[in-house]
């Protein structure tokens, strides 16, 4: 249970790091808040050659809103944007996802540029950056990409980012007027990931749903939108048919699998009732702002 | 930036006590801490992040030793459980502990009291809902948690009592 033998590089900007990751190539890996890539290392299912470690990058962390996006950088940890205010005014789901992210220690390290990297598809963020439809920011000493999060989560643990690319990044869209959200999960234990999840924003006017956007974690192999959503309650009142036709749309375009924790027709079912949950709360929360 | 190698100088705090060694860089926190430094009060219980029995201090934020690499802590400031008291006299939660009977083998008791050094020096309150979630990521095999909950209930109510 000890880390393998690694060379060790500690740069102090984003250009030697994005030098050190190009000149090393797939030998070498980045380490941001070590809560996922130590515990490999430890249990040795990561035996990197040159490991870059990037806390002390500064210009990868913090909080920026501009133009109504939320910018968050790849460093920020979970306990920051659990803590943000001026997160929690923008987008008021990010400090609620944050919440359920392990525990304290983890959160005081884990970044959210190492978790969408890292792409667990029971993971807070992935699930979080898909509802909302964020943008993941990539750079390599080439070039800087932006890329929708709907498409750069390719499969469990795999996303779009090649190998000579840093995340630096991720930007949500700010909250808008009149609408509600719901976040449900479902986990044995305060801190555990996710089994199943569900992450909605509903968006209102004069007492009809102008637009909803949904995503489901733990219940496929990345985080799905479920299209189908928007489609079935824009226009009603969130009334309970409503909500109960779009939870059995999205079971019904779910592929879970399953594992020691729930099988896969648990999470199929688990996700219908939490999508149930999550549109209730983001219907009830509008009513209760307006 | 110097040279990637295997080993680096470092030089942090520990307990308010300058230190400065070479350390192999695939080293953690931990090991450092209990083989080099010889303070062993900090436990490795399961090595990847679970168990809590690791925890420590280091620049204010509780954190696990044994996911961070010791040449991580350069320049930081550590606190491990040997810090807590101040010239013998034991801190108010290691008292609260003694007190409420919230320790048996002591396996655990240095990750508890360093999570719970962590909730109190930031304003957490002794609702005992959101003790037992702060407390979700430390484990216990022998007490149970009630008495625990009980002790750091105990400490936070008091100190509210006093800011108020
Ligand atoms: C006990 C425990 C419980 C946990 N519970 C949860 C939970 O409930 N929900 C949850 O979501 N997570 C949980 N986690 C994981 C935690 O959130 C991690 O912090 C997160 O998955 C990875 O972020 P990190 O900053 O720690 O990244 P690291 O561990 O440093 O890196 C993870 C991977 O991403 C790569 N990487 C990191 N940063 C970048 C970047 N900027 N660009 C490109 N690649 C990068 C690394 O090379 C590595 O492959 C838990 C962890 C532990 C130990
Ligand atoms: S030994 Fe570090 S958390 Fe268990
Ligand atoms: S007192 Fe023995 S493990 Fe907690």
């Amino acid at each position: 249970m000890k880390p393998p033998n690694f060379l060790y590089a500690r740069p102090d900007t984003l250009e030697d790091a994005l030098r050190l990751l190009s000149e090393h190539g797939t030998g070498a890996k980045l380490l941001a808040g070590g809560q996922s890539l130590v515990p490999m290392l430890n249990l040795r299912m990561a035996e990197p050659k040159l490991l870059i470690d990037m806390n002390r990058v500064a210009e990868l962390s913090g909080i920026e809103r501009e133009n109504g996006k939320l910018r968050i950088g790849a460093l920020t940890r979970h306990r920051a944007l659990e803590t943000s205010r001026e997160a929690a005014q923008a987008e008021p789901m990010i400090a609620r996802a944050a919440r359920e992210i392990g525990h304290l220690a983890i959160r005081n390290r884990g970044t959210i540029g190492g978790s969408i990297a890292h792409a667990d598809p029971s993971a807070e963020w992935p699930l979080l950056a898909v509802a909302l439809d964020a943008r993941v920011e990539l750079r390599s000493t080439a070039r800087t990409r932006t890329v929708a999060a709907r498409e750069f989560f390719t499969g469990p643990f795999t996303t779009a980012a090649g190998a000579d690319e840093i995340l630096t990044a991720v930007e949500f869209p700010c909250a808008p007027q009149q609408s509600g959200f719901g976040f449900q999960e479902l986990c044995r234990r305060p801190g555990d990931f996710a089994i199943v999840a569900a992450a909605g924003r509903v968006r209102m006017r004069d007492g009809r749903c102008i637009g909803a956007t949904l995503a489901i974690g733990g219940a496929d192999a990345t985080p799905r939108h479920i299209a189908e959503i928007d489609r079935i309650v824009a226009g009603s009142r969130g009334e309970d048919a409503v909500v109960r036709e779009a939870a059995a749309a999205a079971a019904r375009v779910l592929d879970p699998s399953g594992d020691i924790h729930a099988s896969a027709e648990y999470r199929r079912k688990m996700a219908a009732v939490l999508v149930t949950r999550a549109l209730r709360e983001a219907f009830a929360s509008v009513a209760a702002n307006s | 930036m110097s040279t990637p190698g295997f080993h680096q100088r470092i030089r942090f705090s520990i307990n308010g006590r300058i230190v400065e060694r070479e350390v192999p860089v695939r080293q953690t926190l931990a090991d450092f801490i209990r083989d080099a430094l010889g303070l062993t009060a900090t436990r490795l219980g399961c090595e990847h992040g679970v168990c809590g029995a690791c925890t420590v201090i280091v620049d204010g934020a509780s954190v696990r030793a044994c996911l961070m690499l010791a040449v991580q802590a350069d320049g930081a400031e550590v606190r491990t459980v040997e810090g807590l008291a101040q010239d013998d006299e034991l801190s108010p939660l290691q008292k609260a502990f003694l007190d409420h009977h919230a320790l048996q083998c002591g396996f655990c008791t240095s990750g508890f009291l360093m999570t719970a050094t962590d909730l109190a020096a930031h304003g957490a309150g002794s609702n005992e809902t959101e003790i037992r979630e702060a407390l979700s990521g430390n484990l216990c095999r022998c007490t149970g948690y009630a008495n625990l909950v009980d002790a750091i209930a105990a400490v936070l109510k008091e100190q509210a009592a006093k800011r108020e």
